[in-house]
């Protein structure tokens, strides 16, 4: 981005006289409209919002604040919301490493199939993505009656929860990897492997620091959506405090309550959860770039 | 006979090049497994309990009043939404690649936010907002604009959660245009104006209609932030995935897997479509 803002300034300054306009350039008084238009955009619809957030969880000071989120109910949803995350983030790391393998180092049919299958979850509704596995686990559903003869509970418990929020960030790890993995092509293994290197071994030491800012950008977005995922996790969780409620599950309670302050403080941490997402993700754009 | 034909036809369908890189087997196979069980089963079961309705029973469940106007209300304002992203993100894209202003950065991050935060707290926070005590919905309420709990509220929650969309898929290619087809543009003495409709928009145009389509498919099936902002009013502010939610908590399965399945089909179309859209736009720009 600086390369390309760089590069017309310099032509401005190459080319253009001193006094005539650039011919890339409109008027000034365009050029300040748009990026007032931008700026006033963004300003009511994203950062008002997040200020909210922050203003209504203090608008009480300090103290009920921290009182809110020290409550029972609430630090069970927040070991729940990151118990949930580190399964789920864990299991589509393994999944996405291992698809982006198959799929960026070989040649097969039906190879754009299978990436539009596993961008599939991105366009689902995320309420649809509950419902598949009430259909599948619940009481009613196609395997609710042999699971409660073994007495396994899915949905209601942490198993739905997890396979819910797997469902919905299926997509996010391996579609960071392939088109990186895919664009690096397969020079650098084939000379690994002909050099006597194992497939670990090249994996290890040769493909992954090749991908390791594309990785963790990948985790960080699908940490992020899976601590904040409502839709999906709402249908399973069933809504027993303290027991299958995540944060965001435990946000709309409060709310639906009138309680604003507990309410806005639980969402404020979620809130922080976002702003360290994308200060992450901001200085890993700026470190794969500079390599 | 049979299986030798059957082993012949998989080897040919999966034949590669020779590559000395191993674990082509092993990774292929635990990939379609793990996307067989987490996403291609679960999605199966909503047609196989589909199919337990008569075709009768179905289209009296999708074409019931109720249904036709959640439909109604999700597909028109997630339509309505997505163009004003297109307008405004376009704007928002051009004004972070072309100029330089103090904050830039800055802001360039901001457009993230909806990708980052939650939904539900971008629900509650947006509906303090534009309620009528908010700081947006007092000022609204001055004019007579109610927002919240209508909807209209409905509509700011999903340009809220596209807007990025089409920002980052314009972005990119943006920043790729070959300046010198612009300077070509202006020394032949086209207009800024001209250059920037008859060259630099049919180059941007299928990453645009991209974006659009990415903000549109999120909005049709967005849930979390709509329902704490919509009022859910049935036949009036009730988006499709609130009616799916209602008819479970009633343990009518049949009627929410019904809606589900519309909804899961139109999202296919859809996605469909921005496969399309992409292809064209990496002939057109000769992006990769």
């Amino acid at each position: 981005m600086a390369g390309i803002i760089g590069r017309s300034h310099r032509h401005r300054a190459d080319i253009v006289p001193e006094g005539a306009s650039d011919a890339r350039e409109e008027p000034a008084a365009v050029r300040w409209t748009i990026i007032a238009i931008a700026i006033a955009f963004l300003s009511v619809f994203l950062v008002l919002p997040l200020v909210t957030v922050f203003q209504e969880a203090l608008a009480h000071g300090v103290i009920p604040y921290f009182r809110a989120l020290a409550e029972d109910d609430a630090l069970a949803a927040i070991r729940l919301t990151l118990l949930v995350a580190a399964i789920s983030v864990s299991l589509n790391l393994v999944f996405g490493i291992i698809a982006a393998w198959a799929i960026a180092k070989f040649d097969f049919f039906g190879k754009s199939l299978l990436i539009t299958l596993i961008d599939l979850p991105f366009s689902v509704s995320p309420v649809i993505s509950g419902l598949v596995f009430v259909l599948l686990f619940g009481a009613q559903g196609y395997f609710g009656a042999f699971l409660q003869a073994h007495d396994i509970q899915i949905i209601f418990a942490l198993p739905g929860l997890v396979l819910a929020t797997v469902l919905v960030t299926f997509p996010f790890i391996a579609r960071e990897l392939i088109p990186l993995m895919q664009e690096q092509g397969t020079q650098d293994e084939e000379a690994a492997i002909s050099l006597g290197a194992s497939g670990l071994q090249t994996f290890f030491r040769v493909t992954l620091p090749n991908v390791k800012w594309a990785l963790l950008y990948g985790v960080l977005l699908c940490n992020a959506r899976a601590m904040g995922e409502f839709g999906a996790v709402s249908v399973v969780s069933g809504h027993i405090r303290g027991e299958t409620n995540t944060m965001p599950l435990y946000v709309e309670i409060l709310y639906n309550e009138y309680q604003f302050v507990a309410a806005f403080a639980v969402a404020s941490l979620l809130a922080l959860l976002a702003l360290v997402t994308l200060i992450a993700k901001a200085l890993l754009e700026r470190r794969a770039a500079a390599e | 006979m049979h299986a030798d034909a059957t082993a012949q036809v998989s080897r040919s369908l999966f034949r590669r090049p020779p590559s000395v890189i191993p674990g082509f087997g092993i990774t292929l196979g635990l990939t379609l497994t793990w996307l067989a069980l987490i996403v291609l089963i679960p999605l199966s079961s909503l047609f196989l309990k589909t199919a337990t309705l008569s075709p009768d029973a179905f289209w009296a469940i999708v074409t019931s009043r109720r249904a036709l106007n959640a439909f109604k209300l999700s597909f028109g304002l997630s339509l309505v939404a997505a163009m004003i992203n297109l307008v405004f993100g376009a704007i928002v894209a051009w004004a972070l690649v072309r100029y330089d202003f103090r904050g830039r950065r800055l802001f360039d991050a901001i457009v993230d936010i909806p990708f980052a935060l939650p939904t539900a707290v971008a629900g509650i926070a947006l509906t303090t907002l534009f309620a009528e005590s908010g700081w947006l919905g007092s000022v609204l309420a001055l004019v007579g604009v109610k927002v919240s709990f209508t909807p209209l509220g409905i509509l700011v929650a999903l340009v809220f959660i596209g807007l990025p969309f089409v920002v980052r898929t314009v972005q990119p290619v943006l920043l790729d245009l070959d300046i010198e087809l612009e300077e070509v543009a202006a020394t032949l003495g086209a207009s800024r104006l001209q250059t920037l409709t008859r060259v630099m928009l049919p180059m941007i145009a299928p990453a645009l209609l991209t974006g659009f389509a990415l903000a549109f498919a999120r909005a049709v099936g967005e849930y979390g932030s709509v329902i704490f902002i919509a009022g859910n009013l049935p036949n009036v502010s009730e988006i499709a995935p609130l009616l799916i939610v209602i008819r479970l908590e009633e343990f009518k399965y049949a009627d929410a897997t019904a809606l589900a399945v519309v909804m899961l089909v139109a999202s296919f179309l859809i996605l469909l479509a921005i496969n399309r859209l992409q292809r064209w736009s990496e002939q057109r720009t000769g992006r990769l």
